[in-house]
């Protein structure tokens, strides 16, 4: 799944292969077995999780005030004495302002697709188990958010709202629920179709229980799958949003928010004007990896 | 045919409804009321109140909105806070810089990617199936406007040869068909390309590679047909599922250029979008995200329609 836009493209259904022994363990122990023979799963996982270690350990990193000002040390190049990745354009250290960075750059990218999961999965799968009124309901008013390309949507709606970090997460939470909902709702009534289903239903068995034990083990997959390949997409759109000036406000070290004010020194210090940029790169690339891997290994077919 | 491209363009009707709510209801998340946005602080409230009476906003919601529906309608977007001009007018012009720019990236990433896809589907060396994936990847994962400056930073500033930003020379505000703006496209051109040039190319790629293991395929080989005239039957079977993707793309490409116009300065939607917020031109901010996404929507219909069309496989039910 690629970004539109970034992108939020669906490509086509997703096919779900039934397995009734829902979320049976072997099952996700043969999805761990195969992510953990997939090199460049294992590659980009350590990459990730060293930047998100990184982020969280940051205070404790011996590392330079990142909001410390100098008018005397501004825009040194890359390989300075005690700023060996330079210095912005308050003179600020670079290396820690990127390091910092992570903090806010991951945050905001990753919390809206995980609110837009719970919130849009759920709704998908209660619009697509329960169907009729409830569907049209539900599947209709995501239409309504299909109808704005999603950078659109993000921008007009922060725009609207005004900078700041939970504006930010709010408008993106928004965008990303549309799309899972559609994903969830069109799995969740395939796998709704199947036999074990019914079988369950004349067992006298409640709804909550087919949907948790029944519906839930096989839609899961497909749901997270999507999801993950979404969260390149929101890191894209959050660092845009603060390179625009909707999202986080100076001074606090974020990437796009970097990208943006290091803007002035691209005649004087090109390189380190760009490397903002870099660490989203790498990031969204992981992300994107990690999640065509976890396609792979769960055997989901989009 | 027609009666099924009648039935979508009903069936727009209610999601075209939400839509205009939704756009309507932009202005009422804003923090504070409308009005607060263009008077100062300590304006008295008496001119408050004049002003609120004069836009309206002193009705209740529903009244309001059915009040700016009716005057939506009929193709009046309001003026504009900032510059006093109409926004219908400010709209239309941008809007036309926009789609240039749109129209360039798409069939540069439209032809790359069919290029790129079909001849890693066909490849039989992994390399070159490998380089083109890592395109697909990068071009999918690369934040564009990041791209947009390094493009800038290489070109317009270590190498001099492409202008950094703007439309034209100095104080062209519209497109006209020279060298001198044909020049300003360049590095916005390729730098909104870069998606769809990753999107299309991946699904170029699979979809041909999936046609390609048909059996019409090899009947066609065993009937002795020649590679290039095999090509065309495999590209003409992979075409509509393409076509559809680069449409949607295209789509996005419109709604979605704001962060390369920004970089650019190109007097767009997107950069017009982005001003306006700034401002607070609230009437600006609604008319734009209104007509992109009306836009965006028939847009979307046409893909749909084409697509039907074009593949006699998709039932028209």
């Amino acid at each position: 799944m690629a970004l539109q836009s970034p992108s939020l493209d669906i490509g086509g259904a997703v096919l779900v292969t039934p397995k009734p022994t829902a979320g049976g363990r072997g099952y996700w122990q043969s999805v761990g077995r195969r992510l953990r023979r997939d090199p460049v799963t294992l590659v980009c996982a350590a990459i990730l999780i060293l930047l998100v270690l990184a982020s969280i350990a940051a205070p404790y990193l011996y590392l330079a005030d990142p909001y410390k000002t100098s008018m005397i040390r501004r825009l040194y190049p890359l390989g300075s004495p005690n700023h060996w990745l330079g210095t912005d354009e308050l003179g600020r250290d670079m290396f820690a302002r990127l390091i910092y960075g992570g903090r806010l750059s991951l945050f905001m990218g990753v919390t809206p697709v995980v609110c837009a999961l719970l919130i849009g999965g759920s709704l998908g799968i209660l619009a697509g188990f329960v169907g009729g009124k409830t569907n049209m309901a539900i599947m209709r008013i995501m239409d309504v958010f299909y109808a704005f390309p999603s950078v659109l949507l993000a921008i007009s709606l922060s725009g609207a709202l005004g900078a700041g970090t939970e504006n930010t997460l709010l408008s993106l939470t928004l965008v990303f629920i549309p799309p899972i909902c559609r994903v969830s709702e069109s799995v969740t009534t395939q796998v709704r179709g199947f036999d074990f289903v019914d079988a369950a239903k004349a067992s006298g068995a409640s709804a909550f229980t087919i949907v948790r034990v029944h519906v839930l083990g096989n839609v899961l997959g497909p749901i997270l799958v999507y999801a993950t390949s979404l969260i390149s997409v929101a890191i894209i759109l959050a660092a845009g949003l603060s390179f625009l000036g909707l999202g986080v406000k100076p001074p606090e070290p974020e990437w796009g928010l970097m990208l943006n004010t290091l803007r002035q020194a691209i005649y004087v210090n090109p390189v380190l004007a760009a490397l903002p940029g870099v660490m989203i790169f790498i990031t969204s690339i992981c992300f994107n990896l990690m999640s065509d891997g976890l396609r792979a290994a769960m055997d989901v077919k989009a | 045919m027609l009666l099924y491209a009648l039935r979508r363009l009903i069936y727009l009707v209610p999601v075209a409804f939400g839509v205009s709510l939704l756009v309507f209801a932009l202005v009422h998340l804003a923090p504070g009321d409308p009005i607060s946005a263009i008077v100062p602080p300590d304006a008295p409230k008496e001119v408050v109140d004049k002003l609120k009476e004069y836009y309206g906003f002193d009705k209740p919601l529903p009244v309001q909105y059915l009040r700016w529906l009716g005057v939506t309608l009929t193709g009046d977007l309001g003026t504009s806070i900032g510059t006093g001009r109409s926004v219908a007018t400010e709209v239309g012009s941008a809007f036309g810089n926009t789609i240039i720019l749109a129209i360039a990236a798409t069939l540069f990433a439209f032809t790359l990617a069919v290029i790129l896809g079909t001849s890693a589907a066909y490849a039989k060396s992994r390399i070159v199936d490998r380089l083109v994936t890592l395109i697909s990847l990068i071009g999918v994962s690369v934040p564009h406007f990041w791209l947009a400056i390094v493009l800038v930073i290489i070109f317009a500033v270590e190498l001099g040869v492409l202008p950094p930003m703007g439309i034209g020379p100095e104080n062209s505000t519209g497109w006209t068909f020279d060298r001198a703006h044909l020049a300003h496209m360049v590095l916005p051109t390729i730098a909104l390309s870069v998606i769809p040039l990753g999107v299309v190319t991946r699904t170029v790629r699979s979809t041909v590679k999936e046609t390609l293991s048909m059996e019409f395929v090899t009947a066609l080989q065993a009937k002795g047909m020649r590679d290039s005239r095999i090509l065309l039957h495999v590209l003409k079977n992979a075409a509509p599922t393409c076509l559809a993707v680069m449409g949607l793309q295209a789509g996005n490409l419109i709604g979605g250029s704001i962060l390369i116009e920004t970089v650019f300065a190109w007097p767009g939607t997107g950069f017009l979008l982005n001003s306006a917020i700034f401002r607070r031109d609230l009437p600006i901010l609604q008319g734009t995200t209104l007509v992109l996404a009306g836009f965006f929507m028939l847009l979307n219909l046409t893909v749909d329609i084409i697509q039907t069309m074009v593949d006699p496989r998709i039932k028209r039910g």
